[in-house]
């Protein structure tokens, strides 16, 4: 079969690999090259080495963005997911309405990034308005839970589906067995039903991990950076530095920040796949 | 019994709040949607419309004349539809050809295909916009070649990942019966496809169609809007902002996904669920 196949190499890969030659491999391969020059369109780069790395590190408020994106997705990652399992657990006791519930708590991920900022704007300043407290324009903590309740509000559903799906397929015989063997509630829920879900966990970690590290459309509709940019996180930052700064300088640093960017989130993805992969039991 | 009856109908109490709660941002908005201009502020946003206050559909009007939101939710379901129809078929094509002749230079696309589902869009998004106008891709009818190029990674390993589960013999005998690969791909294993199709082709409709900063970057603004950057228009024209028509976009922009949504439900929810556990 396989030589037959070889006939029409072309014919099956073809048009997705020259899509993916377009859309991925040559802007990806440029954009290194970029990192390492100064340009303001891709035609006009000179070389410049490592300087705008050096620049980019220097920049105080990309270390800014920084920081506040690792403790963004530190409460993020914690508050989704034990949340979204909370959830899992409470819809998975054969309880009346179970579907409607799964439904409704599932909706909000439908929907994008852009109209929910918008949303939970309207909403935020609103209550923030009633207690007298300043806008989100003007207050940077309320932006940073306010980041924080919406990204909760977006991914709890479809991370509670995934657990659910996770529960669903433990075996009634394991669940039983541990019963008979005089397991309480709370010892089936740590010794048996935990360790059997290590697989959805590792699902849904790395999904809402890399989630909070990409963030951008929530970002740019709640926020926008403000107060002084103290809510910007590496995704708005880098492309604020593309688009938004005067100078020729500025687009190589922007790509430089893109490149750690990648790095970063390359490796905190492929980190935390191995750790939870490790705990993962077969059944 | 009875101490877990009561206990169900606290958990029950309690969720129901809670889809009260899940539910309140958008009836805030649909009620503000319908207040005038003026009655739209920080300080009155928790207020009914009342008499003098409200707009009927006068924000609506606004939106789908003023705004063309019609001419938006055109542009978007085109690129949507033709993103969507494009990547189902040639990834299908593609993972197919990679799990079935094992070589090097399959397994170093395979890599590839996952690698590029990590990468932020950041590092790519000065490099492809400049691409995208070279190649003429920048306008509705084209962009779907950068959606299958970037769309690619998480489509083809979700496809390479449900066809390891499928039995070779029954494309064998297909071939030993005198069908071609196309043939066997298309009579054999396309049908065979169907739910995977389903969970990829639903995640990334649901990617594409709220997809804000690449049609930004690859598209001209000013001839092209998809939805979500008519939304971000509202805020990032200049001069005021037009409250209103505001409010009205963002429920007209929700409208279709809930209808859908609420038709499908059961078959997105595990089309999702699919989608993750494989991948």
């Amino acid at each position: 079969m396989e030589k037959a196949l070889k006939k029409y190499t072309w014919v099956f890969i073809g048009p997705t690999l020259l899509a993916f030659i377009i859309g991925f491999i040559l802007p990806f391969l440029q954009g290194l090259y970029l990192s390492m020059s100064q340009f303001t369109t891709v035609k006009n780069a000179t070389f410049v080495g490592f300087s705008n790395f050096i620049r980019a590190i220097e920049d105080a408020e990309f270390l800014n963005s920084f920081q506040f994106t690792i403790a963004f997705a530190i409460a993020a990652v914690l508050l989704i997911n034990v949340i979204a399992f909370i959830f899992a657990l409470l819809l998975t006791r054969k309880l009346k309405g179970t579907n409607i519930f799964r439904t409704i708590f599932f909706m909000p991920n439908l929907i994008g990034g852009i109209v929910l900022g918008y949303i939970w704007q309207i909403l935020i300043n609103g209550v923030l308005a009633l207690v007298s407290e300043p806008l989100l324009a003007l207050n940077a903590n309320a932006g940073y839970w306010g980041l924080i309740l919406l990204t909760c509000w977006q991914q709890i559903g479809y991370m509670m589906i995934i657990y659910i799906a996770g529960l669903s397929n433990i075996s009634e015989d394991i669940l039983e067995a541990a019963m008979i063997d005089g397991a309480k509630g709370m010892q089936i829920l740590w010794k048996v039903k935990i360790p059997m879900l290590m697989s959805s966990f590792t699902v849904c970690i790395f999904l809402t991990l890399t989630n909070a590290f990409k963030l951008y459309d929530q970002n740019l509709a709640l926020t926008a950076g403000d107060p002084n940019k103290f809510t910007e996180m590496l995704a708005l930052n880098i492309t604020n530095t593309f688009y938004s700064r005067a100078g020729a300088q500025w687009k190589g640093i922007g790509q430089a920040k893109a490149v750690l960017f990648c790095i970063l989130v390359v490796v905190i993805a492929m980190t935390q796949l191995r750790a939870t992969r490790r705990k993962e039991v077969q059944s | 019994m009875i101490q877990n009856k009561i206990k169900n109908g606290f958990i029950i109490a309690g969720l129901i709040l809670l889809s009260v709660l899940y539910c309140y941002p958008i009836v805030l908005i649909l009620i503000n949607s319908f207040k005038i201009e003026t009655a739209i502020s920080t300080s009155t946003a928790f207020q009914l419309p009342t008499l003098e206050t409200f707009a009927g559909f006068a924000n609506y009007v606004q939106a789908i004349i003023a705004n063309c939101f019609l001419t938006s939710l055109f542009y978007s379901l085109i690129i949507t539809l033709t993103s969507v129809a494009a990547i189902l078929l040639f990834t299908s094509m593609c993972a197919w050809f990679i799990t079935r002749v094992a070589s090097k230079w399959n397994k170093l696309l395979y890599y590839l295909f996952a690698f590029s589902m990590v990468v932020p869009f950041q590092m790519v998004m000065f490099t492809l916009s400049s691409t995208a106008d070279a190649l003429n891709l920048n306008n509705p009818f084209n962009i779907w070649i950068i959606y299958l190029g970037f769309g690619a990674g998480l489509a083809v390993f979700m496809f390479c990942g449900f066809m390891r589960s499928i039995p070779l013999e029954i494309e064998e005998a297909s071939m030993m019966d005198g069908c071609t690969p196309l043939q066997t791909f298309f009579q054999i294993v396309f049908p065979i496809l169907k739910p995977t199709m389903v969970s990829v082709g639903i995640l990334e409709a649901m990617w594409i169609w709220n997809d804000y900063l690449l049609p930004t970057l690859v598209l001209d603004i000013k001839v092209y809007k998809t939805i979500p950057m008519l939304i971000q228009y509202f805020r990032g024209s200049y001069g005021r902002v037009e409250m209103g028509a505001m409010m009205a976009s963002i429920i007209l922009s929700i409208l279709p996904i809930v209808l859908v949504y609420l038709i499908g439900q059961k078959h997105i929810i595990k089309g999702v669920t699919a989608g993750a556990v494989k991948g």
